[in-house]
């Protein structure tokens, strides 16, 4: 057993999401070398791969992908990449976070490789034998892995967290290497171009790794009093999530979405306003520790979830949450 | 230039799923079954870019015992022009899904492939991505907006992912799969609900599209997830401070 973990890095750092991949592939077995892959350019690939090689005594080595080619997320080229990798090292698991990044490339990458990949593990029972929820998690899905090497998986960054990990003292960092790219594949390369990324700035937590969420739906009405969702969850520190709903209705930009299509949550504390409990949305957001859910039709699905039910008018309770809670310490 | 859309018969979205008994699976029997809502959205967009005049033709397309031509109906009422039935009754993964759409794809010819993101009954999001693989044609999954240049032969495409909005341009022909927000899909009327009862379903097999459907993955046994425990209501946001301080400790 030997495990390629496809991370993503940002700012010189391996991202928490790929961290947790490092968790899943631990489960898979304690005698596991993990070799972790990273691709880009620049100083802060060379950042991050330090930061991946210290990061866990599991981690065997670092392989470093630099080409410009690899400086935007594209599916193609990490594609070509992963199954380049693949052939040289020969894993028995190719392990990727669930994210928009690890779901474009990891099914494109396990086709070139001719296996079936497996999306969404929640939970690792043997080297062969995964969970995963189905029917936007209102069943859960035993399978065993019978094709040949390797077994690609993309986890839950939520199932697996850093926590779980026995900390072990990294006394020798891993070593870091550069992936050979002078066989790297042109077949499919330059007919995707990159061309932008839009973002809302914020200055709240990332939905991925926030402590609290705060949650508007439909009950917020419109953009203008969505803005009470974000107060609060500045006064708490938390990250904002929303509806399918209060997207579409365009209270609040796409990728705070929570929900089967949307991001999956499971953060310390999660608190609904105005959310009447779609199983689409449940998905999202039920594995989370505490949920609190506020809202004035008292048999919302939503109650049916949450710790803590407030039934009431939200446009009365946020402000008074907001005089009455702790500011963040 | 054609279209191909792949079409997923699914159950429909608002049905609460039942976990059968003997843990074989979810309980299909006497369950609303209809197309998956992304593909449903896939089709719309198809629709839309040959009204716009960059297509020619719809050819909707899918895979599965004798049932799953009740979708290719609903397709072709909503206004697909043909429809391709992949006829087998062994389970499909969506490995085999993809050499399946390969095969035709070389028979159609299509100048783009349009398919949802993820069917709603397995989530795997897979098959997109791993049909353009096998073609090597470039992919934009997750599409929000979908721009068709005909002289330049390509398609910008605008994706929702984890950070925001990130466009890309292809070269077609490519393979896209739609998001949510891509379009309202249109409800298909009563005329041509019964136009499409006698429209003719093209019916092949994956031998005859030389495919062998070799699965690598076995479902062991599907269980219903672990209940949470039902919560209580408080009367006040003094209380439901106090709970989150002194129950919860999460505050």
């Amino acid at each position: 057993i030997s495990t390629l973990v496809l991370a993503e890095h940002e700012g010189g750092l391996v991202k928490p999401s790929s961290m947790s991949s490092v968790a899943a592939a631990r489960a898979i077995s304690e005698e596991n070398p993990i070799s972790i892959l990273l691709g880009g350019t620049g100083p802060t690939l060379q950042e991050a791969a330090s930061h991946a090689a210290s990061f866990h005594p599991s981690i065997s080595q670092v392989l470093i992908a630099d080409s410009e080619k690899l400086k935007h997320p594209l599916a193609e080229p990490w594609a070509d990449l992963i199954h380049l990798v693949q052939g040289k090292g020969g894993y028995s698991h190719i392990i990727a976070a669930s994210t928009s990044f690890g779901k474009n490339v990891m099914p494109r990458a396990a086709a070139l490789l001719d296996v079936s990949p497996i999306t969404d593990v929640t939970t690792i029972s043997g080297p062969q034998l995964f969970v995963r929820p189905i029917y936007a998690g209102n069943a859960l899905c035993t399978i065993r892995y019978a094709g040949s090497d390797p077994c690609m998986l993309t986890i839950r960054p939520t199932a697996f967290p850093l926590s779980s990990m026995t900390s072990g003292r990294v006394s020798d960092t891993a070593a870091i290497s550069q992936v050979d790219l002078s066989t790297f594949s042109e077949e499919s390369n330059g007919k995707s171009r990159w061309l932008n990324h839009t973002s809302q700035e914020t200055e709240c937590p990332d939905l991925g790794n926030a402590r609290i969420i705060i949650t508007g739906g439909r009950g917020l009405k419109n953009a203008e009093n969505f803005k009470l969702i974000e107060k609060l969850a500045h006064k708490l520190g938390a990250a904002v999530g929303a509806t399918r709903a209060a997207v579409d209705a365009g209270y609040c930009p796409n990728e705070l979405q929570v929900g089967q299509t949307g991001k999956i949550v499971a953060p310390e504390l999660y608190i609904a306003f105005g959310v009447s409990g779609a199983i689409q949305h449940l998905a999202g957001m039920k594995d989370s520790k505490t949920i609190v859910a506020v809202n004035k039709d008292e048999d919302a699905a939503i109650f049916q979830v949450a710790d803590y039910g407030l039934v009431g008018d939200l446009f009365q309770v946020i402000p008074e949450l907001l005089e009455k809670l702790p500011e963040k310490k | 230039m054609k279209i191909l859309v792949a079409v997923k018969r699914v159950i429909d979205y608002a049905v609460k799923i039942r976990v059968k008994p003997d843990k074989s699976g979810v309980e299909t029997n006497n369950v609303k079954m209809s197309m998956n809502p992304f593909c449903e959205i896939a089709l719309e967009e198809a629709l839309r870019i040959r009204e716009s005049g960059n297509a020619s033709e719809v050819v909707i397309v899918s895979m599965g015992g004798a049932q799953c031509t009740d979708a290719l109906r609903t397709g072709l009422a909503m206004g697909a022009d043909r429809a391709i039935h992949v006829s087998t009754d062994q389970y499909l993964h969506p490995l085999s899904v993809s050499k399946l759409l390969k095969s035709l794809v070389a028979i159609e010819n299509p100048g783009l492939l349009l398919l949802g993101k993820q069917a709603i009954d397995d989530d795997c999001n897979q098959t997109g991505q791993m049909v353009a693989g096998l073609l090597k044609w470039p992919q934009g999954t997750f599409a929000s907006k979908v721009v068709l240049d005909k002289a330049k032969s390509t398609a910008t495409v605008e994706r929702e992912v984890d950070g925001g909005l990130e466009t890309l341009c292809l070269d077609l022909p490519a393979v896209i799969t739609s998001d949510l927000r891509l379009n309202q899909p249109r409800y298909a009327t009563l005329p041509n609900i019964m136009k499409a009862k006698s429209k003719v379903i093209k019916k092949v097999t994956p031998e005859e599209l030389n495919v062998e459907i070799k699965p690598d993955i076995e479902i062991v046994e599907v269980n219903e997830p672990p209940k949470r425990k039902s919560g209580v209501k408080v009367s006040s946001v003094d209380e439901l401070i106090d709970k989150l301080k002194n129950e919860a400790r999460v505050l």
